[in-house]
Formats: C-alpha cells, structure tokens, sequence
C-alpha cells in the first residue's frame, strides 16, 4: 500500500511537475536573511454534500480547494504567503511575501530531510467513492422514511451526508517531511414535529475518519433518525426552563463540550505564553475536584477530532491536561512551545493552507469514574439534568463560557421529571470543576459532529465525558 | 501595490472564465447555468507589544457553478481557476445534475428580473499601503490603548487588515454582471487587571473607504476605555428587569428577525414567524427599511447572487410586517415572487430614534445593559432565546457597576413586540444597522 507521503507526492507535487530539488529552492528562498525557520503547507481537499428535504435530494455540490501555505518566522514575528496555484513561480513569489517579515534574527537553516511518519489511526482512503451516487440518494430517502415512520407529528426531515477527502503534506525547515491522508464523513438529520400549533425540532447525526460504509453499519443511520425525532418530541413536552443557580446533572458524550469551553481553550499554549488566558501560571494548581482527570487525545483510531501528524507534521498525541484535579499541561503547537520552551504536543492545526496553525485541540475529554449514573442522578433533590446540547462560546480571559442545552430535565426528589426547554448554562472555566461532586462509570464520546472555531478557522474535534454532577451552575431559563 | 495594478486583469480573468463557463455547460447539455468568480488580495498585520506579530499576504481565489438540466441541478467549486480544475467543477455540477431529483421551483431567476443599469455605488477605495504603513497604523493603536491606565497590564494586539476583490456573476440568461469592492478595518483587544482577575475587550472600525476609518487613536482610545469599564464586574442575582441592547449587539438581535422571515426557514416551516405577513411583530414605532444602494456601505449591492436588480423597500412600516426575506427558489416555494436576497441583506435597518444611548440608559432607569452576549442559544424554530451576557447595571439613569457571568432569556417573538425604544447610535459596520435597543422585561439568571 502506498505511504501518505506517497499519495500526496502522486496527487499534488507531481501533477504540478514539482519535485524535491524546487522544494529545496523554495524552502531556501523562505530562508533568506534573518529567518529562523519556515515550513510549506500542501493541501488538496476534495468536498462533497448531498442533502435530502421533502423526502427528495434535490441539491448537492462538490469542491475542490488546494494550495500551498509558506510559513516564516523569525524570532516570535511571522510571515505569511499562499497560492492556490501549485506551480514553481507561485512558490517562489510567496516565498518572498513570507520572508518579508525578517527585519532582524539570525539566517536559518534547513536541516537535512527527515521523513516523519504519523500515527495509522485511519484508513488512507477517499470516502467520496466509498459509496456511489445512487446509494447515496438511497441512504438518504430511507433515513427520511424512516424518521417520518416514527411519529405522524413529523412534518419536516432533512438530511444531509458529506465527506472530505483531505490530503495534506507539510515540509519544514527542522528537516521535517510528513503527509496525511485524511477521511472524514458526518451525517446529519434535522426533524420538524408539529403538534396542535407548536412546532419544536431535533437533530441527530455522526462520523469521523472512515467512509460512509459506517452509517450502514449495524443501521446507525437509522438510529440518528430515531433519535432526532424521540428529541423533537421530548421538545414538544418541555416546559419553560428554570432560571437561577443550582446542581447540575451533565450526561455522558457530547455535553463534554463543557470541557472544551470550560478548560480546553484556556489550556491553549497562545494564550498561556501571551498571558491573556485565565489559566496562565496555574501549573500545579488545584483546578478541579480530585478524581478529575481530562486529556486531549489525537490519538484515537478513526475519531473526528484525530490525526495521524498534525499540520505541522508533529505525530498527535494523548496529553494530560488535568490530572486527578491538579492542572498539569497546555496544548502546544511548535512555535508557542519553542517560545515557552516546552515541547510541542502535536496540537498544531489549521483549518486549511490559506490560514496560520495554531494550538488547537483534538478529542478533549474526562476519564471515567465510578458513580453509577443512576445514582448520580439519584442523589440531586432539586436539580438540572442535560443531556443534548448545541455550541458553546468562552472568554478565555475572564474565564468565563457557556453551553447551550437542546435537551434537558428538571431532576426533583432523585427522579427524573419533566422536560425542560433548552436554555444555556454559564460559569466560570477555572472553578466550575471544583464543583464536580461526582463522576460517572459511562464514559462516552460524542458520535463526531464537533467543529471548533478560533481566530474565524474551523477544525474538527470530538468531545466526550462520563455523567457528572456539578454542584452549582447557572441555568439561563425564564421561569423564577 | 500588486493588488491594484492586476485588479483589472483579475476583473477580465474573471469574466473570460465565466463566458467560458457557460458557453460549455450548454454544450454539455445544460439548459442553463450560473457562474461566480471571486478573487480577493490583500495584506493583514497584528502587532503585539509594540512589535508586528504576524504579516499575511492574501490571495483568495474561488469559482462556483451550477448547472440546470431542466429542473435538475448540480453545483461544484474550485479554488483552481486554471481551465482544467474549472472545467473539472463544471463536469462534477454536471454528474451531479444526472443523480438529483426534479424540483420545480429550481432554476435561475426570472431574466425580467435581472439587474440591467448597475449603479456605481462606490464599494471600491484600494488603499496603497505598505506592510511597514500598516503595522505602523496597528502599533499606534495599541500603544494609545496600552498607555491609556495602569490597570492595562496585557495585550491582544491590535491588526490592520486592507482587501480588494473583485466579484463576476454570469448565467445563461446572457447576464453578467462585475464588481469592484474593498474593505479595510483596525481592531485594537487589550487586557485590564484588578483584584487578580483579567478582563477584555476590543473595539474596531471598518469601511470601505480607508479616509473613513476612526484614527489608530481613537481604536485604541475606545479599546482601553471598553476594558478598564468591565474591572470588577460582579455577578447579578435572578431576576427579571429592563434590558437595553447596545447597538452593537442588537445588529444579531436583528439578524435573528431576518433569518425567521427568511425563505429558507419559512418554506421549511422552521420559523417562529409563519403567517405574520401582513401582522404586528414590533410595536407600531418600529419601521425597518432594505437599502441596498446607498453609496460605499459595507452591506451595499446592486444585484443579488443570482443577477436580481437589488431596490429600497419596506420590511416594516408601523410594527407590521410587510416583506419577506426571499431568494428565487425560495419564492417560488411560498409561491411569491423573490426579493432580490438570494445570498442575504442589503443594509437592513430599524429607523433610529430621538435620544442617545445615554438617553436610553436614563428612561430606563433601572435595569440591565448588556454590551457583550456569547453562545449559541437561539432557537428559530420556537424564538426561544437564553445566551451568556456581561454589561453593567444601572440605577437612577446611570451605569453602576459592570456585571458578567450571567444569562438573559426570554422568547424572541416577545422581545420584538416589547422594544421600548431604539437609540440614534447606530451602528453601521455589518449588513444590518441598528441602535440600541430598550427592551421592556427579560428574565436574567445568575447567583
């Protein structure tokens, strides 16, 4: 089987007639005077979606986006240059835009070539023609009959699948040379019940590194459709939220995006080297309640958030960013981590050759405990039990974030009670874990819908946790 | 600077391509077709400390086609405009067309409705500035806002970023119509500390024209001021008060009106405004007006995405909803006919009123105004609505300490029809203006 660097030599350099020794000129021109080091980003990113509404699919689109990003730095400054145009001119001329940032520093020099190989965490495959067309139309309109097949009260289904089929390559001045051949599919479905006037919605889907073969598997996609619609309708049911603080009850899976916000970006070596984060000198510190233990993960096979190397081209893997409560570790790409002096943590990405890497996470998630979550739930007399949710947001220098619930319940007496509209919860990153009094035995990750956005770049992730309970959050209802 | 001097050859570049475009989906076989062709360069700085951060050159480049064989559709997009990637995306609409399902409302616009005298609406300022002028520009921000206090201990950056496009839509109609535009903004985020813990905010301008931009200064100015306001901001207790908008923010609260008069949303009966032409939505001082001709404002356009002329009209005349928001397609779908919004708004406004926001915060005495809202929790479908908010409470007329870790919640269609009144600080850096906006009760939760 072909290597990544193989596909990648075979897809992008060579069709442009571009081989090793032009890189070597252009990585040299990156480097002239005053640069300290550099790196090139190829990228050829093929997209399809194909969506499904009143029961036909009447739309669908492909793409194609590639490129070339250069990168130079010198000292913390950076310079940077791309071209869609995959030609030798192209290089050389954003070469020279790069390295127009040099105003001081020493020349850098290019190491001799390194070949890095990642991780094998997925397949090197094209997931678009993991199905043909016409199957694709078909998943599709079964998924919508069975979503309608569910309930009468179903009065809108869309559905949508997509696939990226991404290949990346990454050069840089430290001698390394890596590729990436990176699947990923997502599945989605949005239901409209209606019901003596009230319309409310639900919405299911998944994916990850793999191709669409996954959501015929064991009927995945006919669960999200279930699903959707038994969300819908719970919504139908919900009563208006409660406002006010009080104990929380976090499902397990997706409602982990209270780590991502709450934690997850503030543990971010940019912000932590510049001191605008809220967790900027907390090594060491207390910052959950002990049994807390949550890592950044890029190491899980075939996981939305996963990769094989980074966009730096640095293999990913699992670090401990909370350890038993005690705050032991950020994320780092390579640049924050040569300036904090630290090694990078293969957290370097970037949503695409046109944009400047950046820490950024990939699963972010809590181990598991060892409270039965009925129990957990059990020991709440008057609380807030989510367990769906939509985006969340964070300052990440007040320390404050919030995430939003699409499905919840009131908890009173230990026992579950009625639905709940959704409302968003607010706190504050650095001690809303102190708060967590218990943690579940039912870790679970969500099933790979997450993107994150920073700076205005978008980049897959996944969450995930176990049940837990808080014991005060603020809940942004509207009933006293 | 190279972005001026190869506009014009972009420009041509870009209607050669779509000529070709559609010349060959109708060999194909194509009953119709539509093309659009950007290209965008420029330059963006950030300045940190006093030292440029990051320099980027810019270079966006896109081409998207759809292709209609009867009432079959299939679209495709390239970041390659060489003729083998954009013939490539031709082929791919093209296979996709063989697979998708008949839709009787697809197609292109009406050609009656095609703009046929585009105005010159002065969308295109190039600004000759060199990296060095830019970062210096950035670093003159950001020292005004470092040095404004002591308690500034820390900085975001500031950034300047300048670019030029230059836009191409064509369809088979024989429509093609071009544009040049530019846009430039300064932004300014820097960091207070009191009492151990950290704030932040920004401030920035943005415009057309670089003449029109506030001065470095007074970016900084504003930044620092914006932060040093927000130290020691403390929680709220739950409770349910007047709620004042700032301009700034009450731009989403309209945008949430105008996706829930979207077609989209309305045909897909995921709106929590179906049926209302024709009724009440606001109180009857409420007039909100599209104009999307006037001169070098950022929402401005003469045609819409699929070449529709674009013209002023009334949303909203006395709280009463007169227009929707609708493309083509979704027009058709509501049987109506559509309003030039294929690919959004046009300078949406809500009409200004007498007093200031200072004036705002007097009449209403008591209450919360929110300057900074976060997360996601608005629901189109039902209008219910529950986000993050900081801002500062006031008593007796004036602002009495900043406040932060809290939500504000109620139900969309409710908040509209309880707008008390809306300030003359309008806020004019989006496709959406408004002034503040005093709203008459929210639920607030905190402690």
């Amino acid at each position: 089987m072909s290597t990544a660097l193989d596909i990648a030599r075979a897809h992008i350099l060579s069709p442009a007639g571009l081989e090793d020794r032009d890189l070597d000129g252009v990585m040299s021109s990156l480097l002239g005077a005053a640069i300290d080091n550099g790196d090139l980003y190829f990228q050829l990113s093929r997209h399809e979606a194909w969506s499904l509404e009143d029961g036909v699919v009447k739309d669908a689109s492909y793409n194609v986006d590639q490129g070339v990003g250069l990168r130079a730095i010198s000292g913390d400054k950076t310079g940077f240059a791309y071209s869609d145009e995959i030609i030798l001119p192209a290089l050389l001329e954003a070469s020279k835009a790069a390295r127009s940032i040099a105003r001081s520093g020493t020349s850098g020099s290019l190491q001799s070539w390194q070949q890095r190989s990642g991780h094998a965490l997925y397949m090197p495959e094209n997931p678009l023609d993991s199905l043909q067309a016409q199957d694709k139309i078909e998943l599709l309109q079964r998924i919508d009959g069975e979503a309608r097949r569910q309930d009468t009260r179903v009065k809108q289904v869309m559905v949508s699948i997509s696939g990226v089929h991404d290949i990346v390559m990454v050069m840089a001045s430290d001698g390394t040379v890596a590729a990436d051949v990176r699947p990923l599919v997502r599945f989605n479905i949005n239901v409209i019940v209606e019901h003596e006037g009230r319309r409310e919605q639900g919405s299911a889907g998944g994916g990850g590194r793999f191709g669409y073969d996954y959501f015929l598997q064991d009927s995945r996609a006919e669960g999200y459709a279930r699903e959707a619609v038994r969300q819908a309708l719970v919504n139908l049911e919900a009563v208006d939220a409660p406002a006010g603080n009080m104990t929380v009850v976090l499902g397990a899976g997706w409602p982990g995006v209270l780590l991502h916000e709450a934690i997850g970006h503030g543990l971010e070596g940019d912000f932590n080297r510049k001191g605008t984060s809220a967790f900027c000198n907390r090594i060491g510190e207390q910052v959950a309640s002990p049994g807390v233990t949550v890592v950044d993960d890029g190491t899980l096979p075939e996981r939305r958030g996963s990769l094989n190397i980074d966009d730096e081209g640095s293999p990913t893997q699992c670090t401990t960013l909370i350890e038993n409560g005690i705050l032991k570790g950020y994320m780092q790409d390579k640049l924050n981590a040569r300036l904090m002096g630290v090694a990078a943590t293969g957290n370097g990405r970037r949503e695409s050759y046109a944009h400047l890497p950046m820490p950024r996470m990939t699963n972010t998630y809590m181990l598991a405990g060892n409270h039965d979550p009925q129990e957990i739930i059990a020991s709440v007399d008057n609380g807030f039990y989510a367990v769906n949710f939509g985006g969340g947001q964070v300052d990440i220098t007040s320390g404050k974030f919030v995430f939003s619930a699409s499905e919840a319940y009131l908890i009173k007496n230990g026992k579950l009670a009625e639905p709940v509209k959704g409302a968003t919860l607010i706190g504050n990153g650095p001690d809303v874990l102190t708060r967590v009094s218990m943690v579940g035995n039912d870790l679970q990750l969500d099933a790979g819908v997450g993107t994150c956005g920073k700076d205005g770049q978008s980049v897959p992730v996944g969450v995930g946790q176990p049940t837990l309970r808080i014991d005060g959050m603020t809940v942004g209802g509207t009933s006293g | 600077m190279a972005a001026i001097n190869t506009l014009q050859q972009d420009n041509d570049t870009c209607r050669d391509l779509v000529a070709h475009i559609i010349d060959k989906a109708k060999q194909c076989g194509a009953s119709a077709a539509e093309v659009g062709v950007n290209i965008n360069k420029g330059l963006s700085v950030n300045v940190r400390e006093g030292e440029v951060e990051t320099l980027e050159h810019h270079n966006d480049r896109g081409l998207g086609v759809t292709v209609y064989f009867g009432q079959r559709k299939g679209s495709a997009s390239t970041s390659d405009l060489n003729m083998n990637a954009v013939d490539g995306a031709l082929q791919a609409a093209c296979d996709i067309a063989r697979f998708t399902a008949e839709d009787p409302c697809s197609g292109l616009a009406d050609e009656a409705l095609m703009a046929r005298n585009i105005p010159d609406l002065e969308l295109d300022h190039p600004w000759d500035i060199t990296p060095l002028q830019a970062i210096e520009l950035a670093q003159r921000s950001e020292t005004v806002a470092r040095e404004a206090d002591a308690r500034i201990v820390n900085t975001d950056g500031a950034s300047l970023s300048s670019v030029r496009g230059s836009s191409v839509y064509g369809n088979s109609h024989g429509f093609i119509g071009a544009y040049n535009t530019t846009r430039h903004s300064l932004s300014c985020s820097v960091i207070g500390e009191q009492d151990g813990n950290m704030q932040r905010d920004y401030w920035y301008s943005v415009a057309r024209d670089s003449k029109e931009l506030e001065t470095p200064e007074a970016v900084g100015g504003r930044a620092a001021e914006r932060t040093l306001q927000r130290l020691g901001a403390v929680k709220l207790s739950t409770r349910q008060c007047p709620v004042i908008i700032s301009a700034d923010l009450a731009r989403g609260l309209l945008g949430h009106f105008v996706s829930a008069i979207s077609g989209g949303a309305l045909y897909r009966q995921a709106s929590f405004l179906l049926d209302y032409l024709g009724k009440r939505v606001f109180p009857e001082f409420v007039c909100i007006q599209e104009q999307p001709h006037l001169k070098r404002a950022l929402g401005s356009a003469a045609f819409d995405s699929e070449g529709v002329a674009t013209h002023s009209r009334d949303i909203v005349i006395d709280g009463v909803l007169q227009s929707y928001v609708l493309s083509s397609y979704s027009a058709c779908r509501l049987g109506l006919e559509t309003t030039g919004n294929a690919g959004g708004v046009h300078n949406l406004g809500i009409t200004p009123g007498e007093q200031d926001l200072q004036g705002l915060i007097r009449a209403m005495n008591t209450g919360l105004l929110v300057t900074e809202l976060i997360g996601h929790g608005v629901n189109t479908v039902t209008g219910d609505y529950s986000r993050g908010a900081a801002g500062f409470w006031v008593e007796n007329g004036e602002l009495a300490y900043p406040v932060e870790e809290i939500t504000i919640a109620g139900n969309l269609k409710e908040m509209f029809m309880q707008i008390v009144a809306v300030a003359n600080d309008v806020d004019r850096r989006g496709s959406i203006y408004s002034g503040s906006l005093l709203i008459e009760q929210m639920t607030i939760a905190g402690e």
